[in-house]
């Protein structure tokens, strides 16, 4: 009798490594393509912004990087939820391999904005709500990264991990809005949303979602990549069990 | 439950227990500040409700890793764990117990210690009652945290850097509150939200701790 085939499927690690192995090249050229398009075509090929000068290119990095940031924790709370859902162990591993490319995007996004800051604001650090948000984003990533290296049963430090990631996306909007509640904001607002009355022209926009896009196929394949380097560490770990119990 | 509540202040107060410590922590702390900034009253009292916020928030987290570790060593964790009472009554109870051995005589002693970081005598009530509202949240935090690395060697380096990013909306709240007191400033929305956070964190919190408790059990 054959098995039902349903998205789950996916989820089995024999199969995970097969189509992961396959869809890798492609996430990778699309990374690469998109990124090095988009790049270039907003670093060498768009005009200086009338108040910003030259400093306005670093939003191709600061964008991208900031809005991975966010979305990589989103992403480790779904596959937290799958994992203690579902049990699937791929889905708990997804998450251990995206939270430190997470925090290192936490870390490029930090970074440029400090960069940036200074010739904008004359400051390289504000207590502004944004920035506050987002040192403290990095340090829940810290803490997640953290307790995943401490627990060496690797189920236990699956669920108490997933468990961390729900308790603290919970705290990480909290403290999002305790932060708004506490300072001014220096930062703008959000210039990218669709039903925005006042966005970036769009010569800005076109090579910035290019950006962007490449950034998300840099994700998906850094993830991707590091998922599979956690399959074969574990299956390496039970191949040595049995050699040594042999 | 309540036994258990008893129970654990029993062994807090007697030999060993550690009752005092956090208490002395503070004290410290608030001797200490001064020494450092320098003792006059224009710059201590500014930061005077941030800066005894923050000993009450070391002085619980510091008190943290005995919570659960030391039931575990003697195995009467196990013992609770198959008690009739549910993992989330341990939780709670666990959690009320901290409280009252760290949160409460910190809420009352903050107030005292006041008028050596120059803080004026019509702030301290306002002082006491953030604390007597956001402390709670804390122990029930800490509780958290402390099932989360029960299991862990040497896991009280990493408690810290669990539970005190999970501490900022208490502290941003409490510590406002406060502050807006002292200056007589209105303080209705951070009343609100570190009382809405401290019920949230006692409604829901137990639930967690229970959760990675049996996991660190099975």
């Amino acid at each position: 009798m054959t098995a039902r085939r349903s998205i789950w499927d996916l989820a089995n690690p024999r199969r995970f490594m097969g189509w992961s192995g396959a869809a890798l090249p492609w996430a990778w050229t699309l990374a690469t393509l998109l990124s090095a398009t988009g790049l270039t075509w907003g670093l060498f090929f768009t005009p200086e912004d009338f108040r910003m000068g030259h400093s306005v290119k670093i939003i191709y990095v600061h964008v991208p990087s900031a809005f991975l940031a966010i979305n990589a924790w989103m992403m480790m709370l779904v596959a937290s939820l799958i994992w203690l859902v579902r049990r699937h162990h791929v889905s708990a591993l997804a998450a251990r391999a995206a939270a430190p490319v997470g925090l290192v995007m936490t870390a490029v996004a930090l970074a440029t904005g400090a960069i940036w800051g200074k010739p904008m604001w004359g400051t390289y650090w504000a207590f502004d709500p944004r920035l506050t948000s987002f040192l403290i984003l990095f340090l829940f990533y810290l803490g997640y990264v953290a307790l995943w290296q401490a627990i060496e049963n690797p189920d236990a430090a699956a669920d108490l991990t997933s468990i961390l990631c729900l308790v603290g996306s919970v705290f990480a909007l909290l403290s999002r809005y305790a932060a708004q509640f506490w300072s001014q904001g220096l930062h703008q607002g959000a210039s990218l949303s669709l039903d925005a009355q006042e966005n970036i022209s769009d010569v800005f926009w076109f090579p910035l979602v290019l950006t962007m896009a490449g950034f998300v196929a840099l994700f998906v394949a850094l993830v991707l990549l590091r998922t599979r380097t956690h399959i074969r560490r574990r299956r390496l770990h039970s191949l040595s069990l049995k050699a040594r119990l042999a | 439950m309540i036994a258990l509540i008893l129970r654990d202040l029993r062994l807090a107060i007697r030999a060993g227990g550690g009752f005092g410590q956090g208490l002395a922590f503070l004290l410290i702390l608030a001797t200490l500040i001064p020494l450092a900034v320098g003792p006059r009253a224009d710059l201590l009292a500014p930061v005077a409700p941030g800066v005894l916020w923050l000993g009450a928030l070391l002085a619980s987290l510091l008190s943290l890793d005995r919570v659960f570790a030391l039931d575990l060593e003697d195995g009467s964790l196990d013992l609770l764990a198959t008690s009739p009472v549910p993992a989330e009554g341990v939780a709670l109870a666990k959690a009320a117990a901290h409280w009252l051995t760290t949160g409460l005589p910190l809420t009352l002693a903050a107030p005292a210690l006041g008028p050596l970081l120059s803080l004026p005598a019509s702030a301290l009530p306002w002082l006491a009652l953030s604390l007597l509202l956001g402390t709670p949240a804390l122990s029930f935090i800490g509780t958290f945290g402390a099932g989360l690395t029960v299991g862990l060697k040497r896991g009280s380096l990493l408690l810290s850097l669990l539970v005190l990013p999970l501490y900022i909306p208490t502290l941003v709240f409490g510590a406002e509150l406060a502050r807006r007191g002292a200056t007589g400033l209105p303080l209705l929305t951070p009343l609100a939200l570190s009382g809405g956070i401290t019920l949230g964190c006692i409604a829901v919190l137990p639930f967690a701790t229970a959760a990675v408790l049996r996991v660190n059990l099975r």
